[in-house]
């Protein structure tokens, strides 16, 4: 259906796959690129493996998977998301505007994940490029093998954040109940403020980056053989 | 001087034990090495065929038609996969593997009609280019997970678990990854690759519904989806499999191979192929999903006649990886400098971990990687798939089959009680199953 | 490895429809749990000096009325009856120790499936839609409930082996998950005088609740023991006589839903399965914090 310059999809007469055989259909340049899925009624994969740049806003709570291994493409949550938001995402925007369940842009390789709310546990696990901004608290284990990218949490983190840190760069506002294994707080120097900076205003979400603490990789797990843990 | 006589070694501490317990106190840390067990297990070896004589016809030599085809992915993919041999090459990363060795084992299968698979790390354009029909893994770790991957694969398999480390995650080491390796995997170089134990997304066979569903939605359910399962409970893994959604299960034995990961999980965790190949068949057959959901079988799978018989017992194809390896040149007796200076010799090599290997399959190292050349390699493992589906057939015309998916487990025995229990074939010259006929 | 849910009524309004609302959740749990269903319904307390039986022996042409005139003989006491699908919901004047030492004497065949003031429990195996079919769950009226959604793992698809497990007089518990040291456990707790059926891991956690509860832990203590005792991962959902409790174990694999509107409280594996209640769009929406108890109960 086509209304005011958005197409709408709804979720309780339409079958997903057919909504993702339009959505997966649009190429870098088409005018057709806004769209708006009502009645999500917590199903999953809703917006999964989308590949080109488009807007796409959903009313209500998605399931697990929304918004999975995204490119390119803007997408709103105008509701609470399930586990695996914005999983293996590789670019573009995903905008939770309630809270998110576990894992949350687990494996994520790029882009950008806002969640307005609080993530539950296992936020950013494996996270391997994306950014992202949590506007409340994170749960448990969060980061846990962060290989790249940056996690900022505004509220506070769970036990064990960041365990078995790679490379990854956190930066919470708030209390940490504990850091996991290998995984200690750094110096917040100027650049590091500016790279917060710059996350806070991509993300839309207001905070000092004053406030924040930034914790990292010790690297002692970095080799088997623990004789060259500087390595890098 | 020592009187030879008077000499009495420990059958509890023979000398290897005594030397891993000094290394563990040398070290501190457990042994991580590649390949698979080295202890002796039942295996296909412990199973005859009956060949047929009076009471069965068989087909004749090279003339009459033996058909080794086999469809994969019928049950929800809407492009199944269609293998002209039943024989099919295991996932094996790149980055345990060169490139070299990843170009020769896709341009074979693909002049045999069958598909190779990607492994921990991603999917390389060279691979995509050989391999006609490539099986792209999911894997715990997610290194190099590319959805535009996803889209260009022919089959997709979600990992759960393999036969050498059911349970377990991988490791790695550092002296592998170089630059590129690194780049793919989103980490800095040099340093250990620790791949997670489960996936990091999901847990439990109603989670995996769910994943296989979206992966089914991101790319249009048109690719069949495997799931693959290390070897432990067998029965209960496969039937959740099915319940989960996929399209084929393939079950690795504890005979399957690694790169790299702890001694003590490659000897002391996961079942043999033999019982497991049983258990799984059993499960479909349970679930009336035999040959609706197609098993793939692998560890251990080295000659025509372990295909055989494994597609005897109720597996719809193989896969191998070790024997692959082998195939192309692992452990052949040359370079035996090089296989000195990691301290082994050929036919005892187990050195994939160290990136150091001497006939150029497992490592990254240019000067090495051109010990295999692709075509080279290439040829050699189209010859052994060849030889291994001539002996295929051939077992199985000498079982009056036409098809090799005809062969059953009452067109064999058991050579040893221990087969015969787990595989649930008599033992040879008798009618005696254990645990089966009242015995 | 299954799907849960519950729904507590805090008005009462709610109450007539909740088999209806339960039933729709239930039905949206079915990928989750395709092997066997069940519910544990609380409504229409029985007076003091009566008891509240569910009895199952797997047939639904079992002759309950002529068990009824044995018991009516023997005991000299009242005694009602209603046959819902395959069990039937007795209401006997009479405390629970003697009808049960009466039914195990006499009718060893019969299992009760539950037992108390106001509990009911209805299993079986098959896909949850049918199993709501063949009990009528959707007529069923009650101040709240709880359901699951079975995919077993390791034990058999029977109805034995379904959820909710009872687990003492008006308690019953439903779980997702999977225990990693149920087998020794079970064999201690046996030694220790709980019964067991099968070989399930879930009925495991719920004897071991039951044992805690009678060695005089309260349900919040024995919550918080199941923690430190249980090996493995699990959400459990136990129900009470005055409303339920929710607890993840404290590594939180599996997750789990908690809403709340005016009208209602609801858990669930998954959101989708309270999507199709009134009001969920608009009610607050949590998920439980692992290690962490949370209960209802209208006090």
């Amino acid at each position: 259906m086509k209304t005011n310059g958005y197409i709408e999809f709804d979720l309780d007469g339409e079958e997903l796959s057919s909504v993702h055989a339009r959505l997966h259909s649009v190429k870098q340049g088409d005018n057709e690129r806004s769209f708006r899925i009502v009645n999500p009624r917590g199903k999953h994969a809703v917006a999964a493996g989308l590949n080109a740049p488009m807007d796409v806003r959903i009313d209500g709570h998605v399931g697990f998977y929304c918004g999975g291994m995204n490119k390119e493409a803007d997408i709103t949550i105008n509701g609470q998301a399930g586990p695996g938001v914005g999983e293996n995402m590789m670019s573009g925007l995903i905008r939770v505007c309630g809270n998110a369940s576990q894992s949350a842009g687990a494996t994520g390789r790029g882009g950008m994940l806002v969640i307005e709310g609080d993530a539950s546990s296992r936020c950013g696990i494996s996270m391997k490029g994306i950014d992202i901004v949590v506007g409340g608290s994170v749960g448990h284990m969060s980061c846990f093998m962060g290989q790249r990218g940056h996690l900022v949490v505004c509220g506070d983190a769970g036990h064990d954040l960041g365990d078995s840190l790679y490379e990854a760069q956190i930066f919470v506002r708030g209390s940490v109940d504990s850091l996991g294994a290998d995984c200690v707080e750094k110096e917040m120097r100027p650049e590091h403020i500016e790279t917060l900076k710059g996350l806070l205003a991509r993300s839309g979400v207001n905070a000092d980056p004053k406030e924040f603490r930034r914790y990292g990789s010790a690297r002692k797990l970095y080799n088997f053989h623990i004789d060259n843990a500087d390595a890098l | 001087m020592t009187d030879p006589r008077a000499l009495r070694g420990s059958a509890t501490f023979p000398p290897e034990v005594i030397r891993e317990i000094q290394r563990a106190a040398d070290q501190g840390v457990y042994e991580i090495r590649g390949f698979g067990t080295k202890r002796k297990i039942p295996s296909f070896d412990d199973l005859l065929m009956l060949g047929a004589s009076v009471s069965r016809y068989p087909l004749e030599g090279y003339r009459e038609a033996c058909d080794t085809s086999v469809m994969i992915g019928t049950r929800f993919a809407k492009k199944p996969i269609e293998l002209k041999i039943p024989i099919t090459v295991a996932g094996m990363s790149f980055g345990a593997l060169g490139s070299h060795a990843k170009r020769s084992l896709g341009w074979a299968a693909t002049e045999m009609g069958t598909s190779t698979t990607t492994g921990d790390g991603g999917m390389t354009d060279e691979e995509r280019e050989a391999s006609k029909t490539l099986v792209y893994q999911v894997l715990p770790s997610r290194y190099g997970m590319n959805p535009d991957d996803l889209r260009r694969a022919d089959a997709i398999e979600v990992v759960v678990g393999q036969g050498a480390k059911p349970g377990g995650g991988g490791m790695l080491l550092g002296q592998k990854i170089n630059e590129r390796v690194a780049k793919m995997r989103d980490l800095p170089q040099g340093i250990d690759q620790r791949s997670a134990s489960r996936h990091p997304d999901w847990t439990g066979p109603d989670d995996l519904e769910i994943k296989i569903h979206e992966i089914r939605e991101i790319t249009g359910w048109e690719k069949p989806i495997y799931v693959k399962v290390g070897a432990t409970r067998t029965r209960f893994d496969t039937a959740l499999a099915v319940k989960a959604g996929a399209d084929a299960v393939v079950v690795d034995g504890m005979q399957g191979g690694t790169a790299a990961t702890q001694d003590v999980f490659i000897e002391h965790v996961g079942i043999p192929t033999l019982p497991a190949v049983r258990q799984a068949v059993e499960a479909l057959q349970e679930l009336d999903m035999h040959r609706k959901v197609q098993l793939i079988v692998s560890g251990g799978i080295r000659s025509g006649a372990d295909v055989a018989k494994a597609l005897a017992m109720g597996a719809d194809a193989v896969s191998i990886g070790s024997a692959a390896m082998v195939a192309l040149g692992c452990n052949k007796p040359v370079y035996h400098e090089d296989y000195e200076a990691l301290g082994t010799a050929p036919g005892f090599c187990h050195h994939c971990h160290t990136g150091r290997c001497p006939v150029g399959v497992t490592t990254q190292d240019p000067e090495l990687e051109k010990r295999l050349p692709p075509e080279k390699g290439g040829r050699l493992m189209r010859n052994y798939l060849q030889t291994m589906v001539l002996e295929l057939q051939t077992l199985a015309r000498a079982c009056g089959k036409s098809h090799v998916l005809n062969l059953e487990p009452q067109d064999m025995v058991a050579l040893t009680v221990e087969a015969a229990a787990m595989a649930q074939v008599p033992l040879a010259g008798t009618d005696w199953v254990p645990g089966k006929n009242n015995y | 490895m299954c799907g849960i849910v519950g729904l507590f009524a805090k008005s009462p309004e709610l109450q007539p429809e909740l088999g209806r609302h339960l039933t729709a959740m239930l039905v949206e749990m079915t990928d989750r749990g395709p092997d066997s269903a069940g519910v544990a319904v609380y409504r229409e307390p029985v007076e003091k000096g009566w008891t509240k039986l569910s009895l199952c022996n797997g047939h639904a042409e079992y002759p309950w009325e002529t068990l009824s005139q044995e018991f009516a003989d023997d005991f000299g006491r009242e005694i009602r009856h209603e046959q819902r699908g395959s069990h039937s919901v007795f209401r006997i004047h009479e405390d629970f120790e003697p009808i049960q030492a009466w039914l195990r004497h006499r009718h060893p065949e019969l299992r009760i499936v539950s037992a108390g003031d106001s509990i009911e429990i209805f299993k079986e195996k098959g896909l949850p839609s049918d199993v709501a079919r063949n009990f009528s769950l959707d007529t069923l009226s009650g101040t709240h409930a709880l359901g699951h959604t079975r995919m077993a793992t390791e034990s058999a698809v029977t109805t034995e082996h379904s959820h909710p497990f009872s687990t003492g007089l008006d308690l019953c518990l439903v779980h997702n998950g999977s225990l990693s040291n149920h087998n020794r456990l079970r064999s201690y707790l046996r030694r220790h005088g709980i019964d067991f059926q099968t070989d399930n891991d879930s009925e495991v956690a719920a004897g071991y609740l039951a044992w805690r509860m009678r060695e005089g832990a309260t349900l919040d203590e024995a919550l918080q023991s199941a923690m430190k005792d249980l090996d493995g991962f699990f959400t459990f959902a136990v129900g009470t006589r005055d409303g339920f409790a929710v607890v993840r174990d404290p590594i939180g694999c599996k997750h789990g839903v908690l809403a709340e509107t005016d009208e209602w409280v609801a858990m669930a594996t998954e959101y989708r399965a309270i999507a199709p209640l009134p009001g969920a769009d608009k009610a607050s929406i949590w998920e439980p914090v692992p290690g962490q108890i949370y209960s209802w109960s209208r006090s």
